[in-house]
């Protein structure tokens, strides 16, 4: 049974403008799947989609089996405490006037689980890295690489069964980035990752499926390293060969 | 043995120390003391002759007297309060007006928001003295409450639109997206994320609209428009000092000190309380 399906979802703006066309996607339990394609291919929209932030034309997005629906408060909370994403900039997804404290603990605050929150959050900081000490401090005090640390702290905290990262290493230095990764790659074995980039080698080092995404449309996907070896659609053939290679 | 507990205290350090707020603090603190204190005790009756007209600065009467022989300091100090409640009291209105309809306008959809911007530069457009001669004038007596209550509605279009502009700005940021992916209510995150972000801004408006108030209030009553007598607003007292500004000019220099040294202290203190509720400046 898929975790999440999304069946025949199409996204366009009153403007008439369309995002994405007839797109369908099974992400069952324990997948990584990266999503890839150029800026303004759909990605972003896609995952506020899956997000429940907005909604789609048509089409319909289901989790465990059962509509995604904004306007069911109670089931919202629930999926909320399931799904949860990390954003490409760490400089913006931390509120500067909060402690790492109050920023890790807003999903078990929002989401009313109770528990002892500050002996959780520490738990997720050690969890992706961090030491404990920094619960009285802010975001400014840290890197991009830490910071972006304390988003995913925020996102795992409620022990969600989906992870959602939205271009998550692409803000950063290579160092901090191959870090990242490895860090994604261990929280991927407890739980689904669904990885969007435009950075196929990155893809291609996390993910073990691959959705291909062009103008609003799924053009290929499958096993990541079956469709980089062997790339069918033209869209992904231009992809591949636009990946930068050292000089021979 | 530390426990995790204590290694993860959090960290209380306050950087609460800048010259800009001490001297903010001063400032206001002499006006607010002078002011509280009047509502015990004065010098001398405020409305009484007890000296002779015009009198220099003396023993007796430490700022002189004016034309009617009334103690003039004790005028002044009584004007602190007069200032102080105005100042407070129309920030107070136009904050909370102001603040309130910024938040709706921001998250009111494009249609009601654009109907909101334009509502708010046309009444801009109105200097606040004339909006508030006006409400005053509407209210047919001049009294201290309808004065605040009018420079209150003047000043609050101003919050408004600043509270709109900034709010909108926060609404785009990532943290906003995260807070309402991890279940945050719009109410919480109004509470929890917007007004603390704008805050120091607002703060800072707050002490200019407080300074603006305490002018305006000084123009209504120079005008006969502010606080009646026997309250002794100092706009009233520039207004009276007017005929002897060359044979007596401390009748007007006081007031203006008075008036100028308030207004300078509230925004000095703003600006030291933004800098010291600001992790990020604190940090610096």
């Amino acid at each position: 049974m898929s975790l999440l399906k999304v069946d025949n979802v199409t996204f366009g703006y009153s403007s008439g403008k369309s995002v994405l066309a007839g797109v369908s996607l099974d992400i069952g339990p324990g997948d990584t799947i990266g999503l890839v394609g150029e800026s303004g291919s759909g990605k972003s929209t896609l995952l506020r989609l899956l997000l429940g932030l907005t909604r789609p034309n048509s089409g319909s997005i289901s989790f465990n089996g059962t509509a995604l629906d904004p306007r069911n408060a109670q089931f919202m909370r629930a999926y909320r405490r399931q799904v949860q994403i990390v954003f490409q900039d760490p400089y913006s997804s931390l509120d500067p006037r909060q402690t790492v404290l109050s920023i890790v603990a807003e999903p078990l605050r929002s989401l009313k689980i109770a528990r002892d929150h500050r002996q959780m959050v520490m738990e997720a900081l050690v969890s992706v890295g961090l030491e404990p000490t920094i619960l009285g401090r802010y975001p400014h005090e840290f890197s991009g690489g830490q910071r972006q640390r304390i988003a995913i702290a925020r996102a795992i905290v409620a022990g969600p069964s989906l992870l959602l990262a939205d271009e998550a290493v692409s803000a950063l230095d290579l160092s901090t980035r191959i870090r990242i990764v490895e860090l994604l790659k261990q929280l991927s074995a407890s739980m689904t990752l669904v990885f969007v980039s435009h950075d196929i080698g990155v893809v291609a080092a996390l993910c073990e499926k691959i959705v291909i995404l062009e103008q609003g449309r799924i053009v290929e996907s499958g096993d990541t390293k079956t469709i980089l070896a062997n790339p069918q659609h033209p869209y992904t053939q231009r992809l591949l060969a636009s990946v930068p290679r050292m000089p021979a | 043995m530390t426990t995790l507990d204590q290694i993860a205290a959090p960290n209380r350090r306050r950087r609460f120390g800048s010259l800009t707020l001490w001297a903010g603090i001063a400032l206001v603190g002499i006006h607010i003391a002078v002011g509280l204190l009047t509502v015990v005790w004065s010098p001398y009756d405020p409305s009484g002759m007890t000296g002779g007209r015009l009198e220099a600065p003396s023993w007796l009467h430490w700022a002189g007297t004016d034309r009617l022989g009334r103690d003039f300091l004790t005028q002044i100090m009584i004007g602190s309060r007069i200032a102080l409640i105005v100042g407070t009291g129309a920030a107070a209105i136009g904050a909370i007006i102001g603040v309130t309809l910024g938040l709706l306008a921001a998250f009111a959809t494009k249609l009601l928001d654009d109907a909101f911007a334009a509502t708010l530069d046309i009444l801009i457009a109105f200097p606040t003295l004339l909006i508030a001669m006006l409400v005053v004038a509407a209210a047919d007596t001049a009294n201290l409450g309808s004065a605040i209550f009018a420079l209150g509605i003047a000043l609050s279009a101003i919050v408004a639109r600043l509270t709109r502009i900034l709010t909108k700005r926060v609404l785009l940021l990532d943290y906003i997206t995260a807070a309402r992916t991890s279940g945050t209510s719009w109410l919480g995150i109004v509470f929890r994320h917007i007004l603390p972000n704008i805050w120091p801004t607002l703060s800072v408006s707050f002490a200019l609209q407080f300074g603006l108030a305490a002018i305006a209030e000084a123009s209504l009553s120079y005008l006969g428009l502010g606080a009646p007598p026997p309250n002794a607003s100092w706009g009233r007292l520039l207004q009276e000092a007017q005929g002897t500004v060359y044979t007596a000019p401390i009748g007007a220099i006081a007031p203006g000190i008075a008036l100028v040294s308030l207004v300078i202290g509230i925004n000095l203190l703003a600006d030291g309380l933004r800098d010291s509720v600001d992790p990020t400046r604190r940090a610096r």
